[in-house]
């Protein structure tokens, strides 16, 4: 029998950390080689870690939601025969790596056990010794105020007020602490009637219930994303409509001829290499903004993010260098990213170097969106959902397949005029669609 | 004989009574008091009050009897001498400010006091025998709060040197010999007052113990004290008479040569003399049974304070009686109170709210508790009053507090904050998280709040 230890792995190129976001297994499970013990997350990437042999899982070393450096032991395993340590050596503890240093602080309060730390992580000395969630009446699932026979507690005034007002404060719950009750608990009491809760007969129950979601993991990157962009940049969203009846009928055509091994084309496309024609045009839309330096990156290659859902959330997988590919080369890359991003499997490369980002909510897209920049990207073109409406045209309404197109940049680097004659172009483009392809 | 009516009745003027009476006519009732004495009850006239003037007196005294011989702060002064006709002049001044502050309250809120014994002629017509002829009430609604008064013991009935606490608040002198028997809180707190004024003090206890009714960790520091003032304190020990010398007879022991006896051994309720009897109420023990609403087995007749039993406290009867007096007014109200403070003016106070850790344990809680002492504490070491703490008792799973208390000279003041903090549901964090002054004894709480919490920053 032997310990090995698995560290955390180079994930990739200038990865000096990396933040635990799932325990596939827990102490004392059996696992076999090649199954999946965890999952951390760089930057944008997710990378499983393997189990590298058959064995037992020890010790699990970070709580999820920590920031690991390559290199220190996060787990160890009992393995057949010899391991990669001397028995018993004393393994130096994982140090957590700094923050990411523009990074706003997370979220969660650091002293907060995860829901799912593993046992090892010791308490701070100022935690209480019991966590918030023992306030809570245990008896709240059942819609009591508190377990049976013990007496309310409240203040003079409130005992008071729930004399004259006739409430037996037996019967109301109390949100503050040790389940005391206050006054809005007597307020909520009376303005739902004062029914007695969980009795017989009222279908409906409060509850009062506070649950801590610790937010780890792709969600806080996600956050602090958004926070930054939304703090920094001003955004001016722009809202057209265009026609994309003649759009639609090319594509239902080449849908129709594809060979077997082209992937079904979608919207989008169409829509990157309209834009890749547009950008020719105005490059300060295909740019960075350096805020902190002053200064604006004006990028030859057209990477276009584009904004995926997966089950954890939004990633954003990009495509590279647009300017170099066909229509189909597109969809290709478009497919094959959207379902490693979906598994989870996107590399650091495929998910980073977006220098514009299209956002769609596909069929869900509605009228409009203000679609959130990626900070430091200067543009994002939201697409909303594709309809047929009636249009006026010469002396009549025909029906038309239209859709919106909702798109925000940043009015720091982006005039309003140019993000209209950018859009206007775009929608020129849609709407004949064979002026995508036409070479100048 | 004339008859008068009324719509409140309240037979007693102690704390209990004036309190109910004076809430009674603020809220518009026509209130009749009657009471048979002085206003003010036992406590104002032979309690609470001239007892502490006592005890201060006997503070100021001994401390200068303390600088005679020199002391540590570098003050010395000569002998002192004590005129105790003089110091029961200066308390009955006092007692005199309050009673008649009592009656004019009284009439501020439109009572009609009447000096005299009321007698139950059934459950709602009193008849009173006064100064002014006899008088016949008919009220609504009646609150009996007649109080209690001292036990006698049948081998040593009251009467020449057999004294009271009421005699013991006006003798002429200290005695030269005073054997107090029972070590009850009105014991402990009369003898050391009178060992502090020079008497020489024995107290005889039945139970193995000074002040049975708070625990040892509590009146620890009291029993320290009482034997370096010198107090021969006899537990375990029975007081059988006097014998025919005078000497004080202890059982198993030599008899005790003792030119006072004050007997101290507890309080009944005053149900004789008005014809409590013949209304036939239920009783409680000695005293009479009420409700959450103070109510006795008669609907009309209300009873407060000490006549429905322990804690026979004033301030227990002055809240009985506001309520009482709303409830008759026809608001709703039901006692529910969390803590009643109660406090020995000994040398050094003891004051107690809520449960103690033993109690609580008994009543079936897991708890938490801690206590801090004021050896620690800045404020009690430049008061030369070290000994002592304060301790604080909760509840384990969510700290919620169950009970306060301390031990510490002037500690009786802090009885403010433990009622508040238990009246108002506070937790262990709420008592560490507010800020108490420096340098107060009060901090000492907030650190007996935080040691709880197993973070105390003083020690």
């Amino acid at each position: 029998m032997g310990e090995h230890v698995i560290k955390l792995p180079d994930i990739g190129e200038g990865v000096a950390e990396a933040e635990l976001t799932e325990w596939e297994v827990a102490v004392g499970d059996e696992v076999r080689e090649d199954q999946v013990l965890a999952a951390v997350m760089t930057d944008k990437a997710t990378v499983e870690i393997p189990a590298p042999r058959d064995g037992k899982i020890l010790w699990l070393g970070p709580a999820i939601g920590d920031v690991v450096a390559v290199g220190s032991a996060i787990i160890r395993m009992e393995v057949a025969g010899e391991g990669n340590v001397a028995p018993g050596e004393a393994l130096p503890e994982p140090e957590p790596a700094p923050q990411p240093e523009p990074a706003p602080k997370p979220l969660a309060p650091e002293a907060a056990p995860a829901p799912v730390a593993p046992a090892p992580a010791p308490e701070p000395a100022l935690t209480p010794a019991f966590a918030e969630e023992d306030l809570r009446p245990a008896s709240a699932e059942i819609g009591l105020p508190r377990p049976p026979g013990e007496a309310p507690l409240a203040s003079p005034a409130v005992r008071r007020r729930a004399m004259e007002g006739g409430i037996d404060l037996r019967r109301v719950p109390g949100t503050g602490p040790a389940g005391r009750i206050v006054h809005d608990d007597l307020d909520a009491f009376i303005a739902t009637g004062g029914l007695p809760v969980g009795a017989p007969g009222t279908a409906k129950v409060r509850n009062t219930g506070v649950e801590e979601i610790r937010v780890v993991g792709l969600r806080r990157k996600i956050a602090e994303k958004m926070a930054t962009s939304k703090s920094r940049i001003p955004h001016i969203t722009y809202v057209d409509e265009v026609d994309m009846t003649a759009l639609e009928d090319l594509r239902a055509k080449l849908n129709a001829d594809r060979a077997t091994e082209q992937p079904k084309l979608t919207l989008i496309p169409f829509l990157m290499r309209a834009m890749a024609r547009a950008i020719a045009d105005q490059p300060e839309v295909n740019a960075l903004f350096d805020d902190d330096a002053g200064i604006i990156r004006q990028h030859g290659a057209i990477n276009i993010g584009v904004a995926a859902q997966t089950e954890k959330g939004l990633v954003v997988p990009v495509v590279r260098h647009v300017e170099a590919l066909g229509l189909w080369d597109c969809a290709r890359e478009l497919a094959r990213l959207a379902e490693a991003a979906r598994e989870g499997r996107a590399s650091r490369e495929d998910l980073t170097g977006a220098t514009i980002t299209i956002t769609s909510l596909g069929a869900l897209g509605g009228i409009v969106t203000t679609p959130v920049i990626n900070h430091p990207e200067v543009a994002i073109i939201g697409v909303n959902k594709l309809a047929v409406r009636p249009v006026w045209q010469e002396s009549a309404f025909v029906p038309r397949k239209m859709m919106n197109l909702s798109s925000s940049f940043d009015h720091r680097v982006i005039d309003g005029w140019n993000a209209a004659v950018f859009i206007q172009r775009i929608k020129d483009l849609l709407e004949a669609p064979a002026t995508i392809f036409i070479d100048e | 004989m004339s008859d008068q009516r009324c719509q409140f009745l309240v037979i007693g003027g102690g704390p209990g009574g004036y309190v109910a009476a004076i809430r009674a006519g603020q809220l518009g009732l026509d209130t009749v008091l009657v009471e048979k004495d002085a206003l003010g009850g036992t406590c104002l006239n032979i309690g609470c009050i001239p007892s502490k003037a006592l005890i201060h007196a006997a503070d100021e005294f001994e401390k200068a009897r303390h600088f005679a011989n020199g002391s540590a702060l570098g003050i010395s002064a000569g002998t002192p001498a004590i005129d105790l006709a003089k110091t029961v002049a200066w308390k009955d001044g006092i007692v005199g400010k309050l009673t008649g502050g009592v009656g004019s309250l009284l009439k501020r809120a439109k009572v009609r006091s009447l000096i005299g014994q009321a007698r139950f002629l059934d459950g709602r017509t009193v008849r009173v025998e006064g100064e002014d002829g006899p008088l016949t009430i008919r009220a609504e609604q009646i609150c009996i709060a007649t109080g209690s008064a001292p036990i006698e013991l049948p081998a040593l009935p009251f009467g020449g040197k057999i004294i009271s606490s009421t005699e013991a608040l006006s003798l002429a002198a200290p005695p030269e010999h005073l054997a107090v028997i029972g070590a009850g809180y009105i014991g402990m707190e009369l003898g050391m007052a009178y060992a502090k004024l020079g008497s020489q003090v024995t107290i005889v206890e039945a139970e193995d113990r000074i002040l049975p009714l708070y625990d040892q960790e509590l009146t620890r520091p009291v029993a320290k004290r009482a034997g370096a003032l010198g107090i021969d304190i006899r537990t375990d020990a029975r007081a059988r008479g006097l014998s025919d010398d005078g000497a004080l007879e202890i059982e198993g022991e030599e008899a005790l040569p003792a030119d006072t006896v004050l007997v101290t051994v507890g309080r009944r309720p005053v149900t004789e003399g008005c014809g409590i009897e013949n209304l036939v109420l239920d009783l409680d023990g000695p005293f009479l049974a009420i409700d959450d609403q103070c109510r006795t087995s008669m609907r009309t007749i209300f009873a407060i304070g000490d006549v429905t039993g322990e804690p026979m406290l004033a301030h227990r009867a002055m809240a009985q009686g506001e309520m009482v007096a709303e409830i008759a007014a026809g608001e709703p109200r039901r006692w529910d109170k969390r803590a009643i403070p109660a406090i020995c003016f000994t040398d050094p106070e003891i004051v107690s709210a809520g449960l103690s850790p033993d109690a609580a344990a008994a009543a079936g809680h897991e708890i938490v508790t801690a206590q801090f002492p004021l050896a620690a504490n800045g404020r009690a070491l430049t008061m030369e009053a070290a000994d002592g703490f304060v301790r604080a008792v909760a509840r384990k799973d969510n700290h919620l507090l169950l009970g306060l208390q301390a031990v510490g000279a002037g500690v009786a003041e802090l009885s403010a904050s433990f009622g508040l903090a238990l009246e108002m549901g506070a937790r262990l964090e709420d008592v560490a998280a507010t800020i108490h002054a420096h340098p107060t004894q009060g901090e000492a709480l907030q650190e007996a709040a935080l040691r709880t919490l197993g973070h105390a920053l003083h020690i």
